[in-house]
């Protein structure tokens, strides 16, 4: 019998020994958010780092997001390395001049003069009766304003490299982390939040997409937790004979429209499963993406199952309604065969 | 009081800053007549001019190092040549040209310079939080910077201004606060939009030094912010100042200002603080009446170069407005 020597962690795990890793290595880093201290971050990607690195370099911040947003833009500026979380990106609104007139636009502005060089952190995604207001992912939108770089990981793996390398990215890069994929133990358990983390620092490039499963019937273009639900439902229609690829983006911008048109090239149907809004957003564009890069190569006209354009709603057979799921995703792929 | 060689300084930066300003407002206004199209002419865009307002720069940057991080408002031009930025680059980016400061991507809201630390915002009041990401830097890489952050008394009513000394004030940061109080925000008079008379009070509520200075008069200013900067260097902690200035021109050049009376604004042209202060610097034997005038001389001819350099500098590559999106 093999010995399993392989290391496993959950997601929050793996992005907590990400920053600890890079604070060892760059006393420019430091973090700074919510209840990243002593509570460890609500979503435990800071655990144990105060104990570790001290106030100074995990720094509690007041509920004061255009200040501190502000002040790791700023802080970046003047040659440090700030990571900045934000609890739940639903949270942005009330601080999204900083983001996106100021953080994402200086460089540009500075005519390529001045550098950016921070990372903000941020919850996603809902499927947990946390009503409107706390369970967007929003992604598509901060996509669409130009100059910050946008990082929404699927396994533990990914977490961290994906992290290392925005730490280490000289631009602005937004780390968009579900909280569905962290491992929390006050979550609907997920086995796919759990997985094998190499013990030493490592990279993951962002703007690559990874294919999470091979296949020859049709391709699922997704990201984040949906990547799970997909793998799941990619299971299930093996089982009748349909092989699907899962391509997991990884990252929004840059959108690696590369591997897009490729695996579209190779199944010659395209579905794509997004839990941000529909309309004017993430599948929209990777549609387009395919149309114009393989539009020879479509055996069908691509299909898309994303959250329907209405505010989440908080009780469970609403919000379930909404969602895209395991078994939705399945018929969506039949009916793109049939 | 300052010694000679800083009033000297501080009439000169004042007096090269008047004259770079009016020489913007005269290019601003080629091919504007006579019709206004704020997209015709060598400066197209919105133009915001700061005469009158010079004390608070001289003031504030006779103390202040080119590596000291300074962030402005829309109305940035006299702060960005108090602290040193290069006439001529400043002048080249206004003109939307290749050897401009962002090479014609920010224009003059959108002005930055690694050489003097410099930013700014054309949104009210969300330039003040960056200033404070400067000091934390510094504290915590045991620099003795200064950040200085300049707003109107407009963006002491933002959520930005109350947040950012909120952090400063918590984390003792070498931050200076200035708010450059001119009366109003574009049409709307201070006393309609601000519920107690003196912004310098708000400091009371961060537990920091608040000062009024009440005049428009660059010594008062130099006076007050030296102390302030001087307790930033040394670890004191951030300070709000307030300076009661005055606003010459309109918001912007082409407001038909209906909102003031043509007897209030000569009233303001008169007491114009740079007029004051040459009179007052030559009624004390600081400044001949020829070293004045050498003084408008020698700026004039440091504008005029700089006009020139931006007005026969290139335009962009059109198809360079893509790069630079990412570093």
């Amino acid at each position: 019998m093999a010995v399993e020597t392989k290391r496993l962690l959950t997601t929050s795990k793996a992005i907590s020994e990400a920053f600890a890793q890079e604070m060892e290595r760059d006393p420019s880093v430091f973090l700074m958010g919510e209840d990243i201290g002593v509570y460890g971050g609500i979503f435990g990607a800071t655990t144990g780092l105060l104990e570790r690195f001290g106030p100074e370099r995990v720094m509690d911040t007041p509920i004061s997001e255009t200040g501190f947003i502000g002040a790791a833009i700023g802080a970046a500026l003047s040659g440090m390395r700030p990571v900045a979380e934000l609890m739940f990106v639903d949270f942005f609104g009330v601080c999204m001049d900083q983001i996106y007139n100021h953080m994402a636009k200086i460089h540009y502005e500075s005519g390529g003069n001045l550098k950016v060089p921070m990372v903000l952190t941020t919850a996603i995604g809902g499927g947990y009766s946390d009503g409107a207001q706390h369970s967007q992912t929003l992604y598509g939108m901060f996509a669409h304003l130009p100059g910050m770089k946008i990082v929404v990981p699927s396994t533990p793996y990914d977490a961290k490299g994906l992290m290392i390398s925005a730490i280490r990215d000289d631009n602005p890069v937004l780390y968009m982390f579900h909280k569905g994929i962290m491992g929390l133990g006050w979550m609907t358990p997920n086995p796919r939040a759990t997985g094998h983390v190499p013990e030493e620092p490592y990279t993951v490039p962002i703007g690559t997409a990874d294919v999470k499963r091979a296949g020859r019937d049709l391709t699922i273009v997704t990201l984040s937790l949906m990547v799970h639900r997909a793998l799941d439902a990619a299971e299930d229609l093996a089982k009748e004979g349909i092989e699907a690829e899962v391509l997991d983006l990884r990252s929004v911008i840059p959108l690696d429209r590369e591997a897009i048109v490729a695996s579209v090239r190779k199944t010659h149907r395209l579905l794509v499963v997004d839990e941000d809004y529909q309309s004017f957003g993430l599948s929209g564009e990777v549609i387009t993406t395919a149309v114009q890069g393989a539009f020879d190569s479509l055996d069908a006209p691509p299909a898309r199952l994303a959250y329907p354009d209405v505010p989440i709603p908080y009780s469970r057979p609403l919000e379930q309604f909404c969602l895209p799921n395991r078994e939705k995703i399945v018929a969506a792929a039949k009916q793109l065969l049939a | 009081m300052p010694d000679n060689d800083v009033l000297r300084e501080m009439h000169h930066q004042m007096v090269r800053i008047r004259l770079f300003e009016e020489s913007i407002q005269q290019a601003y206004l080629e091919g504007k007549t006579p019709a206004f199209d704020i997209a015709a002419g060598p400066v197209p865009g919105e133009m915001h001019l700061a005469a009158g307002q010079e004390p608070v720069a001289a003031g504030v940057c006779a103390h202040l190092r080119a590596s000291d991080a300074v962030t402005a408002t829309h109305r940035p031009h006299h702060i960005a040549l108090a602290h040193g930025m290069d006439m001529k680059r400043l002048a080249a980016e206004i003109f939307g040209k290749e050897t401009g400061l962002g090479h014609g991507r920010g224009g003059h809201m959108h002005l930055f310079d690694a050489a003097t630390n410099f930013g700014c915002s054309g949104i009210v009041g969300e330039g003040i939080p960056t200033a404070v990401g400067h000091a934390l830097a510094y504290k915590k890489q045991g620099r003795d910077n200064v950040a200085v952050s300049f707003f109107g008394e407009g963006a002491a009513n933002q959520g930005a201004f109350h947040e950012a000394l909120n952090l400063a004030a918590l984390w003792k940061l070498p931050v200076l606060f200035v708010c450059e109080d001119n009366a109003w925000a574009i049409s709307v008079p201070k006393e309609k939009a601000t519920a107690i008379a003196n912004n310098a009070d708000r400091a009371a509520a961060y537990g920091i030094p608040g000062v009024l200075v009440p005049d428009n008069d660059p010594v008062a200013v130099y006076e007050v912010a030296g102390e302030a900067v001087a307790r930033a260097r040394r670890g004191g902690g951030p300070s709000l100042i307030e300076v009661k200035t005055d606003r010459l021109l309109g918001h912007f050049e082409g407001d038909p200002q209906m909102y003031r009376s043509p007897e209030e604004l000569a009233r303001l042209k008169d007491r114009d603080a740079l007029r004051a202060f040459e009179r007052r610097l030559i009624e004390t034997a600081v400044l001949t009446a020829a070293d004045a005038q050498a003084t408008w001389d020698r700026a004039r001819a440091e504008v005029d170069e700089a006009i020139q350099f931006a007005r026969t500098s290139p335009y962009p590559e059109p198809a360079a407005a893509l790069l630079h999106v990412f570093a």
